[in-house]
């Protein structure tokens, strides 16, 4: 592999990390916040690339790129905003109507509603839009790009790096420095002790829900801009390559979950890049698994949960 | 009166189980309840379907063959059953041990391997690699807590297709291995493709077995202590129980069951392909032991049948009959709704999200619960929760 191709790759690797790493955070606040496995997270992120076609396409009208730089940002701002919105909504009636009644009935309880959860939001889309897969707008022109030495980099990939990244940055901070963040740490560590303090343990859950399904909704903007398609099962394959960067990066922490989003985008690319493209969803299970019997707290987790 | 509900008891202890904390008086007769009740169903079915509206649907042949394939998907239920009802553990790949079974069978008896050995020990072999495959994914997973493993699993589900799948040289790719020999009895000769009685009455048989078996695994030591650690692992384990042993052993009964199923699939329908064991399927069997009361297994079973009834048979008859009723467009706005045009066949897996939400919302012991499990579910509603919490913690 001459150092063209590599640095290329690279980009490509950064790129498909970072949507995993973006659909990972969402698991690993949910998980870090009420320890639910929230198997319907992955077609919140389907659902969004769904809203942002239908914005896109169907209600704005959008066919293919935008050549007006100022009209390009304006759209792509309203786009995800709108997305983002709306899927936090959704992530927040989820969790209202489906998991709020079984937080404390047995484990099983709410693992199995999240898989139903799952499968209505699939069919809901697929019965709304059928089963093909249909064409996004992509309105960032995916050939445009620059030479970095010998390798062609598309403005769409440094785009969506830098969004994931930015959004991650956000996200730190909000959790770090505001009020609310302080509440959604504390009642992850102990939610008795945060409500005995006086955080209002709904709102602070509801809160975390509504980050982490407006970022998958971001997420699925960027899939409709990125590879200019979606369909309605893309969220199972995806939402369990980003549960598995979540667990790579060690569950409930939020930083982890972005280097195991980078880690399983390199993985899968240079496997690709490799001629194991058919192989790549096996490689990353066999990690998946590896990680959860050798170090089930991740790469920078350090709670040990084991609880009866 | 007395000697009335003595004999209801005994012949019919399976479908009401008397089980308390001191554990089931009357299992003695339950084998003999067992084979007596499937005898009497399976009799019955053939015949009933021939009353309206039953008959109506299709003809007798096709019901039968039909009621062949449920088989299939009642030894799935009552297999993860074990796993997921008694023991409490979530396993959502369990169609990979489902695929296992049947590649197991078509590796001994097709042209593609150029083997034939008999249908009748090739089911076992198929029970045996299927639990050999349990266990090795169980051995290093099922220290785990609970909801990993149920992500392990749901990976290890998703990994077997795309073995099967890319391993072209051994398992013929996409294409899957066809042309599998059809099963034999020495008196009777080979199964005819097109006569669905012989099919019929193997599953039948396979079933019962199968329920004898487990109900009394069930009421034995080891399903006692399946239970002990469904209700809490740390005290289970605090009393002695071997607690990865006790799993691991559930995993492979469990596994083992599927691969039973997979080996009389692959000899029912003599063409496996990957596609046919994708997620959906384990995601079928989970909503058929939800809905038909997880730890009872003349619940599950029966859960089973009618779900796959409901998706082979009514959703199919639904369209047909609401195509007749030529119920007009509705028009709401943007919306268009024209009801004859629904094809309900597409609702299937949204059927059952929306039956997997509300049952564990509402009514989380299945609809023909097991008297203990709907006990230990409807804890949680009595005690405040601060008090759970402080027991969990």
């Amino acid at each position: 592999m001459d150092v063209g191709t590599l640095t290329q790759q690279i980009v490509n690797a950064l790129t498909l990390g970072a949507i995993y790493a973006l659909i990972a955070l969402g698991y690993t606040m949910v998980y870090g916040i009420i320890e639910l496995i929230n198997f319907a997270h992955g077609d919140v992120f389907m659902v969004g690339s769904f809203v942002s076609l239908w914005l896109l396409a169907d209600f704005l009208g959008f066919r293919g790129p935008i050549n007006n730089p100022l009209q390009l940002v304006g759209i792509l701002v309203f786009a995800f905003v709108f997305s983002m919105g709306v899927m936090g909504v959704v992530g927040v009636l989820i969790e209202r109507f489906a998991y709020r009644r079984l937080r404390n009935a047995p484990r099983l309880a709410p693992l199995i509603t999240a898989i139903g959860v799952s499968f209505i939001l699939q069919n809901v889309i697929q019965i709304w839009r059928g089963p093909a897969q249909l064409n996004s707008p992509q309105l960032i022109d995916v050939q445009a790009g620059f030479y970095l030495g010998s390798a062609f980099v598309h403005w769409i990939s440094i785009f969506v790096i830098t969004l994931a990244i930015g959004l991650m940055i956000g996200l730190q901070l909000f959790v770090s420095k505001t009020r609310m963040g302080r509440a959604m740490r504390s009642t992850a560590l102990d939610r008795e002790a945060a409500q005995l303090m006086g955080v209002d343990i709904n709102t602070t859950i509801a809160v975390t829900f509504f980050i982490g399904s407006a970022l998958a909704g971001a997420a699925g903007v960027v899939q409709g801009l990125y590879y200019g398609y979606t369909f309605f099962q893309i969220g199972f394959q995806a939402g369990l390559k980003a549960f598995t960067a979540a667990v790579l990066g060690g569950i409930g922490n939020t930083t982890g979950a972005a280097l195991g989003g980078f880690t399983i985008g390199f993985i899968e690319v240079f496997a690709s890049q490799a001629g194991y493209t058919s192989w790549s969803e096996a490689i990353v299970f066999t990690i998946l698994i590896l990680v959860l019997v050798f170090r089930p707290t991740g790469l920078l987790g350090q709670r040990v949960v084991e609880r009866a | 009166m007395s000697a009335l509900r003595q004999l209801r008891n005994s012949l019919f202890a399976g479908l009401k189980p008397v089980s308390g904390p001191t554990g089931n008086y009357l299992h003695a007769h339950q084998s003999l309840s067992v084979v007596f009740g499937m005898a009497l169903t399976a009799t019955l079915l053939p015949f009933i379907i021939l009353l309206p509206p039953f008959s109506g649907f299709a003809t007798q042949p096709d019901w039968v063959q039909g009621f062949a394939s449920a088989g299939i998907f009642v030894l799935l239920a009552l297999g993860l059953n074990v796993v997921v009802g008694l023991a409490g553990l979530l396993d959502l790949g369990y169609a990979a041990f489902f695929a296992i079974g049947a590649y197991s069978y078509a590796y001994g008896a097709s042209p593609f391997s150029g083997v034939h050995l008999p249908f009748w020990p090739l089911l076992l072999v198929g029970a045996l690699v299927a639990a050999v495959f349990g266990l090795l994914l169980g051995a290093p997973t099922l220290r785990l807590r609970g909801d990993y493993l149920a992500i392990v699993t749901l990976g290890f589900g998703e990994i077997v297709p795309v073995v099967f799948r890319n391993a072209n040289t051994y398992t013929n790719g996409i294409n899957g291995i066809g042309g599998m020999y059809r099963p034999a009895l020495p008196v009777y000769g080979t199964f005819l493709g097109l006569d669905p009685v012989p099919y019929y009455i193997t599953v039948v048989a396979l079933v019962t077995v199968a329920m004898i078996l487990l109900y009394r695994i069930q009421d034995s030591r080891l399903g006692r202590a399946w239970m002990a650690i469904r209700e809490d692992e740390l005290a289970a384990a605090s009393m002695g129980i071997n607690t990865v042993t006790t799993k691991l052993l559930a995993f492979a009964i469990g596994a083992s069951t599927a691969g039973l199923a997979g080996v009389f699939y692959a000899s029912k329908v003599t063409i496996i392909s990957p596609d046919s064991f994708l997620f959906a399927v384990s995601f079928t069997i989970l909503a058929m032991v939800v809905l038909g009361g997880m730890g009872n297994v003349w619940g599950v079973a029966a859960g089973a049948f009618v779900v796959y009834e409901i998706q082979s048979e009514f959703l199919k008859q639904l369209n047909g009959f609401v195509a007749t009723l030529g119920l007009p467009a509705v028009n709401i706005g943007f919306l268009t709704i024209d009801i004859s045009k629904v094809d309900f066949l597409q609702y299937q897996f949204l059927l059952y999200g929306l039956a997997l939400v509300g049952m564990m919302l509402l009514r989380p012991e299945g609809l023909f619960p097991s008297r203990r499990r709907q006990a230990e579910l409807h804890d949680a509603d009595d005690a405040d929760a601060a008090n759970q919490e402080l027991v969990e913690a």
